[in-house]
């Protein structure tokens, strides 16, 4: 097995640390991932762990912790596309947008009075690809708490938010409070991915949120077994990534390793795709 | 026992124009009833007012005599048409399942004695073969038979479609009316179904409630649908005929008149 | 700094023009991610050994038919965001293998248009062209199947064709647009103003004047406040695209609330509520 477990794989520290983490964040995306799909909600969750982002950079300026910024950006942005969809969800896709740009835009001064005020350099692919494995060991307990509630608060929605989903109309047939559980959701799906974000980079949070998800409801319409299997994909994905994003050092010239979101995201799209092929080719979309 | 609905002088208006002027109604427990009128006249405002999902300027609106969010369970609502994704995970039993619990907090735990319920309500409506499917995958069709199922599961006083038959072919509109007849005798439901076109409802139909101009008249099936009665209301010459012992009304298409005009049998409000 | 405007204002305008259609469109998403694709090339020009222009307009095409080629096989916005995370991890390898530096990588995500040179305004106002004239020649049926897809299909406008040809397009006005705002911000141009004008005005050829209006405004104004400050100009192009933006969702909700004009009438107490 060496050509694959390159030596050393399992005793470097960062490598366990990345799979500690990378595991955490992989099951959380992987359930919130299950239900923002079914909500068509992937832009907004991208666009979130961009916002994110832009906390992070936030952070660095002022000093404050990495998470503190991760968190607040995310939930910030999460609170702006809540507000400003309207009821009846007409203006997502634009508010999403126009959110994103926004914080983007934010990131872009944040970033120059980064590299113009401090001494810190990388920061800009630092925040943006994010780095899985320079993630310290000291996160690997917050993530695990923050994970769970993440968890747990969806498990607590899950009934009405699915409805919801459907349709508003019945839900609020029901007395479901509608507009609570969809800002509610977007709250989780900000911590989810504020989370992520933070421990394995905007760009595999955005992969780990949708990739296993989408793959997932190809092969059952069981909900439960949907969130079984995504967060099978999604811990698999990971793991394989950081396996070959480690070896690549040996494969690579110059000698400079592949990035760990590289190997991920190409793990969780080759997955996808399979999924995808297993149905009879191309349908039409009914909710575009 | 108390009306299963009562409606008492609603006035709903939008956008600056009254749809529902001063209606009134009331259907007894099990009654099958037909609310009948032209595209845009307001039926779909009349129902989703009785759900709750429609302002109301005046008026009230009681359910088993209390109002309305006392008796959430009491109503079953199958809306016209809900888009699918074609990814959505979720089978026609699981459908069903949260029709009966979706409000709630926490995850389910599974009962037998629950899902035993839920296939006896996807067998009533001819659909538990289809228990396992992918909701997304089924047909126009099945869909509304599942659709029904779900608002049937919880045993409501009353069940309320919008439009349910407007897209069907004949046959498959003569199958529903004809599900939904023996549901409401089966389950003792009331049902309140919104068509444009009444025929194929006239052998079921215990009660007619004709709207237009934003006022509706109703009464008794058989006290309506009458020549004169149906010619007054619908401002023009209608007939009545029975054909293999079955009666059609023949109207032409636009009607419309305002003014709703006096006649002994109708109860016009 | 002349070439500046001259650069600024071209590409505000295909913005503009372009922009209009993705949000007519709805599709919004796609608009962000072409540009990120095209980051992803044009980060990998160093390694491959292309012109960063070349491999930049590779890029941002190859990503438009990646986008329109898988969204025929799941949901829209998930397959998108999957090609999004491609293109980027993509290019954070190619990163990872050149040798360039960290404020190249800056000056792509978020523009240089300080330093647009003089030789770049015939190509770009070819290129611009290019892209104007397909949307306008192809306006009915991008309008139609925007508002009716299905009426459109029964026409014969291949909805398929009509995607990946759009897409090719927001490709092609990316391309001209990633030096100046840089790849993160592209889309930011294109949307605010687009999304703005079509709130305000509802006929399409007058939306689509006011859109290119709004975003050669917020271009002029960028540039001014970028050369004050020496911030980033995309910093100033999204926050005054924001602003457009919000100003026309507060004029719409003024204009929707009805003025209480009509003579009450004992009829209409207002005792009802709703749910």
């Amino acid at each position: 097995m060496h050509w694959l477990f390159e030596p050393g794989l399992f005793t470097s520290a960062p490598v366990r640390t990345a799979l500690a983490v990378g595991t955490v964040a992989a099951v959380v995306s992987a359930v919130v991932g299950v239900f923002t799909i079914l909500r068509g909600l992937a832009f907004a969750g991208h666009a979130l762990t961009d916002v994110a982002a832009t906390g992070g950079s936030g952070a660095v300026l002022v000093g404050a912790s990495p998470l503190s910024g991760f968190l607040s950006g995310a939930l910030i942005g999460a609170g702006a596309i809540a507000v400003s969809e309207g009821p009846e969800s007409h203006h997502r896709e634009i508010a999403t947008g126009v959110v994103l740009s926004a914080a983007t835009g934010l990131s872009a001064l944040l970033l120059y009075l980064d590299a113009t005020t401090t001494a810190t350099t990388g920061v800009t692919q630092r925040v943006l690809f994010g780095s899985l494995f320079s993630t310290s060991a000291s996160t690997v307990p917050l993530t695990v708490v923050l994970g769970t509630a993440v968890l747990v608060l969806t498990a607590v929605i899950a009934r009405p938010l699915l409805l919801t989903s459907l349709s508003r109309e019945l839900a609020r047939a029901r007395g479901i409070r509608v507009t609570l559980v969809s800002s509610a959701f977007l709250l989780i799906v900000a911590m989810a991915v504020g989370l992520s974000a933070l421990t394995v980079g905007s760009l595999l949070s955005t992969a780990l949120l949708v990739g296993p998800a989408a793959a997932a409801v190809r092969w059952t319409a069981r909900i439960g077994r949907a969130l079984l299997l995504a967060s099978a994909i999604g811990v698999l994905s990971t793991w394989l990534g950081v396996v070959i994003a480690y070896d690549s050092y040996n494969w690579m010239p110059h000698q400079r390793s592949l990035p760990v979101g590289f190997s991920v995201v190409v793990v969780i799209v080759t997955v996808y795709l399979l999924s995808a092929m297993r149905t009879s080719g191309p349908r039409g979309d009914h909710r575009g | 026992m108390p009306d299963v609905l009562s409606i008492e002088h609603l006035t709903v208006s939008m956008h600056g124009r009254t749809i529902l002027d001063d209606v009134s109604l009331t259907i007894r427990p099990g009654e099958f009833t037909g609310l009948i009128g032209s595209n845009g006249v307001g039926k779909t405002t009349l129902l989703r007012a009785i759900l709750g999902l429609q302002r109301y300027e005046s008026g009230s609106i009681a359910i088993n005599g209390q109002p309305r969010t006392a008796q959430l369970d009491a109503l079953g609502y199958v809306p016209q048409k809900i888009s699918l994704d074609s990814d959505v995970p979720l089978r026609v039993i699981d459908f069903v399942t949260l029709g009966l619990d979706a409000e709630r907090w926490g995850l389910r735990r599974r009962r037998r004695a629950q899902r035993d319920h839920v296939m006896a309500t996807l067998e009533s409506v001819g659909a538990a073969h289809l228990s396992t499917s992918r909701l997304s995958e089924l047909s126009g069709g099945e869909q509304q038979r599942v659709f029904i199922a779900h608002a049937l599961v919880r045993r409501p006083s009353l069940l309320l479609l919008d439009e349910p038959l407007a897209n069907l072919d004949p046959r498959n509109v003569q199958e529903i009316v004809a599900l939904l007849h023996r549901l409401s005798r089966d389950h003792q439901v009331a049902i309140l179904l919104s068509a444009h076109e009444m025929n194929a409802l006239l052998p079921f139909m215990d009660r007619v409630v004709y709207l237009t101009g934003g006022h509706c008249a109703s009464g008794p099936t058989n006290e309506v649908v009458q020549t004169d009665v149906l010619s007054a209301l619908y401002g023009h010459h209608v007939d009545v005929v029975q054909v293999h012992g079955r009666v059609f009304v023949i109207a032409e298409p636009n009607e419309a008149t305002d003014n709703l005009p006096e006649h002994p049998t109708l109860t016009v409000r | 700094m002349i070439n500046a405007w001259e650069v600024g204002t071209i590409v505000a305008v295909v913005a503009g023009v372009v922009g209009f259609v993705v949000v007519l469109r709805r599709d919004v998403f796609a608009a962000h991610v072409i540009p990120n694709g095209a980051f992803a090339g044009a980060a990998g020009a160093s390694v491959v050994g292309w012109s960063p222009l070349v491999s930049l307009t590779v890029a941002a095409v190859a990503t438009a038919l990646g986008i329109s080629g898988l969204r025929r096989y799941g949901q829209r916005d998930a397959t998108t965001a999957l090609v999004l995370v491609l293109a980027l991890a993509i290019g954070s390898a190619f990163l990872s293998q050149s040798t360039q530096n960290a404020s190249a990588a800056y000056g792509l995500l978020f523009g240089e248009i300080l330093g647009a040179s003089s030789a770049s305004v015939g190509p770009l106002l070819l290129l611009g062209a290019v892209c104007i004239v397909a949307v306008l020649s192809r306006w009915r049926a991008l309008l139609l199947s925007a508002v009716t897809p299905d009426v459109a299909r029964a026409k014969g406008v291949s909805q398929g064709r009509l995607d990946s040809g759009f897409l090719i397009v927001v490709a092609l006005a990316t391309t001209l647009t990633v030096p100046v705002v840089g790849a993160l911000l592209v889309f930011s141009l294109m949307v605010g103003p687009a999304a703005a004008a079509q709130l305000l005005v509802a006929r399409p050829g007058r939306a689509m004047a006011l859109a290119t209006g709004f975003s050669v405004s917020i271009m002029w104004l960028a540039l001014v406040a970028a050369y004050a400050t020496e911030w980033p100009v995309g910093f100033f192009v999204a926050s005054l695209s924001t602003l457009v933006y919000l100003g026309a969702r507060l004029v719409t909700h003024w204009r929707a609330t009805p003025r209480r004009s009509t003579a009450p009438t004992s009829h209409h107490q207002p005792t009802g509520r709703s749910s």
